[in-house]
C-alpha cells in the first residue's frame, strides 16, 4: 500500500457501554485521506461517544486504529476538537493556537520556526491574524470557537475529528470553516466532523455518516443518506432536498407527528 | 512584560529580599558588617548569629515561600481555578496534625526533630489517602472532594488534640505553632526539608507542559498527548513533598500559595508554564518580606509569620473576589 491509501481512521465493531445501555453499538467505518466526512444524527445518537471512543478517550470494545497508540503517537496522527469550548485562562489567541504544537515539542523546548509557521498558517486560515494578540477569553463565543479550530489545524495531524465545530458560528464563519475543512481534505488530509446543520452537511461533505440510537444506519453520498425515509425514521422530519445550480440545497420543513 | 525582563526582575527581587532578611534583625549591626561576618569567620558572636540563626532562617524563608508559590500555581493550573491553593489537597492540614500530635505527646520536647518528622508522616498519610480516595483515573472534581474531606478530618483531629491538651500552656504552644513561624530554626531544619522540597520542585516543574495543555480542558489535553494520570500523580506527589516539608519546618502558612500566582498571572500572559517558575520566585520574595516585617513591626511581641501572611493575604483575596464579580457581572 502507498501511504496515500492507508486509512486515516478505522473503526471495527466499536461498542461503548454506559451502564447497561449501548451508546455506540457495533459501529464500523473507515476514513481515507482526502475525505471530508459529516457525522450526523439527532441528539443522543452517539456521535460524540463514537469519536471519543475512536480516540481512545472512552473505554470501548471492538477495534479503533488510533486508540491502541500511545498518547504522544496518537497526537501526531489525529487532532481532536471537543464540543465543550474551554479556554481556562486569559491567554493570547496566538498562545492558544500554539498549544496545538505541543505534540511536536520535545521536553521543554520552545516553538521552532516550523511551529511558528504552522501557527501563522492556522491563524491565517481561520481569519484570526488581526486578533492574534488579544486575550482569547475576551473574544465572543463564535470567535473563541474559531480560535479553537485554528488550534486543531496548527496541530498539523493527518486526521481531524471535530465535534460540532460550527455550532454557534455566524453563517459566514460556518461556511468559511467548512471550506477550510474541504481545503484540508483536498490537500490530502482527512476530516470527520459532527454537524447538526444538515444543509451545511449536504453542501460541503461528499460523504455523510448517519447515526441513530448508537448505530450507523447510513454511510454514503448525501443524496443517498438524506432520503425521506431516513429523515422520517431518524430525525422525524420532512425536508426539501434538491440539486441547485450552486450545489445541493437542503431545508428541513416539518416535524412528523 | 516579556519573560526575558520578568524573570531577571523577579530573581533580583528575591535576592534583594534574601539579603535584607540576612541583614535585618535585633542585633544592631550594619548590613555591610553583618554580611562580612557571614562570609569570613571572625570568630566572634556576629559570625555565629549570621551563620547559625539568620542564614538558615533566610534559606528556609526562600524554600518555603517558593514551595508555596510553585505548588499554588500548579494547583490552580491543574484545577483551572484561580481560587485553588496548595492546602486544598489536605497535605498542610495533615502535616500540621502530625506536628500537633508530636507537641501534645511530649515527643517534640524529648527530641528536636520529632515535630518535623511527625509532620512529614502526617503529610505522607494524607497523600496516600488522597490517592486512594481520588483514584488513579479520577477527575479533578474527585480530587477537590477528597482534599476537602481530608482537610476537614485533619482539622477536626487537630481540634480534638487541642481540646484534650492537659493545660492552657500546652494548648497555647500548639496554637502558636499552628500560626506558622521561621523563628529559631537551624540548619538541621534546612537539611531535613531540603531533599523533600527539591524532589517536590522537580515533580511540579515537570507538569508545566501538561498544565499549558489543560488550558483547553481535559479532553483536548489528552488528545495533545498529555497523560493526565501521570500529571495528577506528579502534581499531588510534588505538592505533598514541597508543602508537607514546608509545613513540617515552618508551620501552616496560608495565602502565599493563593495570592502569589494571582498577582503574577497578568505578567506572564496567564500561561501556566511561565506562571510556575514566576510564582516560585514571587513566593520566596513575599515570604522573606513577610518574615522581615514580623521582626520589624512588633519586634518584642513574637508576631507569628502565618498571622502576617493572612493579614496581608486576606485583603488581596477580597480584591480577587471583587475582580471576579466584575468579570461575571
Amino acid at each position: 500500500m502507498t501511504p496515500a491509501t492507508i486509512p486515516a481512521l478505522i473503526l471495527e465493531n466499536l461498542t461503548v457501554r454506559r451502564g447497561r445501555r449501548k451508546v455506540v453499538d457495533g459501529a464500523s467505518l473507515t476514513i481515507a485521506p482526502g475525505e471530508l466526512v459529516g457525522l450526523i444524527g439527532p441528539n443522543g445518537a452517539g456521535k460524540t461517544s463514537l469519536m471519543r471512543a475512536g480516540l481512545g478517550l472512552l473505554p470501548a470494545t471492538g477495534h479503533a486504529s488510533l486508540a491502541a497508540l500511545s498518547p504522544r503517537a496518537r497526537a501526531a496522527r489525529v487532532a481532536w476538537l471537543p464540543q465543550t469550548r474551554e479556554i481556562a485562562w486569559p491567554v493570547s489567541v496566538e498562545t492558544v493556537v500554539a498549544l496545538g504544537r505541543i505534540p511536536h515539542l520535545p521536553g521543554l523546548a520552545a516553538l521552532g520556526p516550523q511551529d511558528r509557521a504552522a501557527v501563522d498558517a492556522a491563524l491565517d486560515r481561520m481569519g484570526l491574524t488581526a486578533l492574534r494578540d488579544r486575550a482569547a477569553t475576551e473574544l465572543s463565543g463564535g470567535e473563541q470557537a474559531r480560535v479553537l479550530i485554528a488550534r486543531t489545524l496548527a496541530q498539523g495531524a493527518p486526521l481531524i475529528l471535530a465535534d460540532e465545530p460550527v455550532a454557534g458560528l455566524d453563517p459566514g464563519a460556518q461556511i468559511a470553516t467548512m471550506r477550510v475543512f474541504a481545503a484540508i481534505a483536498a490537500e490530502g488530509g482527512a476530516v470527520l466532523t459532527s454537524l447538526h446543520d444538515l444543509g451545511l452537511a449536504a453542501r460541503h461533505c461528499r460523504r455523510l455518516i448517519l447515526m441513530h440510537e448508537g448505530r450507523i444506519v447510513a454511510d454514503d453520498r448525501p443524496e443517498a443518506v438524506l432520503t425521506p425515509e431516513n429523515l422520517a425514521r431518524v430525525f422525524g422530519i420532512t425536508a426539501h432536498f434538491a440539486p441547485g445550480p450552486d450545489g445541493p440545497v437542503f431545508q428541513p420543513l416539518e416535524v412528523l407527528q | 512584560m516579556t519573560p526575558g525582563v520578568l524573570f531577571p526582575a523577579l530573581a533580583l527581587l528575591a535576592v534583594a529580599a534574601f539579603a535584607a532578611s540576612l541583614t535585618i534583625g535585633p542585633a544592631d549591626v550594619g548590613p555591610g558588617e553583618s554580611l562580612g561576618a557571614l562570609i569570613r569567620d571572625d570568630g566572634g558572636p556576629l559570625t555565629i548569629v549570621m551563620r547559625e540563626i539568620r542564614l538558615p532562617r533566610a534559606i528556609l524563608g526562600a524554600l518555603v515561600g517558593a514551595s508555596l508559590g510553585l505548588s499554588g500555581a500548579a494547583m490552580q493550573g491543574y484545577l483551572r481555578n484561580p481560587l485553588a491553593e496548595p492546602g486544598l489537597i489536605g497535605v498542610s492540614g495533615s502535616a500540621a496534625l502530625g506536628a500537633v500530635i508530636a507537641l501534645h505527646s511530649g515527643a517534640a520536647a524529648a527530641f528536636a526533630l520529632a515535630l518535623p518528622l511527625a509532620a512529614l508522616a502526617g503529610a505522607t498519610v494524607a497523600v496516600l489517602l488522597i490517592l486512594v480516595l481520588a483514584g488513579p483515573r479520577g477527575s479533578s472534581m474527585t480530587l477537590i472532594l477528597a482534599g476537602i474531606a481530608i482537610s476537614a478530618l485533619a482539622g477536626a483531629l487537630t481540634s480534638l488534640v487541642l481540646n484534650l491538651s492537659p493545660n492552657p500552656f500546652a494548648a497555647s504552644e500548639i496554637m502558636f505553632w499552628l500560626m506558622g513561624s521561621l523563628a529559631d530554626r537551624s540548619f538541621t531544619h534546612v537539611w531535613l526539608a531540603l531533599p523533600f522540597i527539591a524532589v517536590g520542585w522537580v515533580a511540579l516543574m515537570s507538569t508545566t507542559r501538561g498544565l499549558d495543555a489543560l488550558t483547553l480542558g481535559e479532553d483536548a489535553a489528552q488528545s495533545l498527548g498529555i497523560r493526565l494520570d501521570r500529571l495528577r500523580l506528579l502534581l499531588i506527589g510534588g505538592t505533598a513533598a514541597a508543602v508537607g516539608a514546608s509545613t513540617a519546618v515552618a508551620g501552616a502558612i496560608g495565602f502565599v500559595g493563593l495570592v502569589v500566582p494571582h498577582i503574577l498571572r497578568p505578567f506572564v500572559g496567564a500561561r501556566p508554564a511561565l506562571l510556575l517558575p514566576a510564582s516560585a520566585l514571587g513566593g520566596a520574595t513575599l515570604l522573606l518580606l513577610a518574615d522581615i516585617a514580623v521582626r520589624v513591626v512588633l519586634p518584642g511581641r513574637d508576631l507569628q509569620l502565618g498571622v502576617l501572611t493572612a493579614l496581608v493575604g486576606a485583603p488581596l483575596f477580597l480584591h480577587l473576589i471583587f475582580k471576579t464579580r466584575r468579570e461575571f457581572a
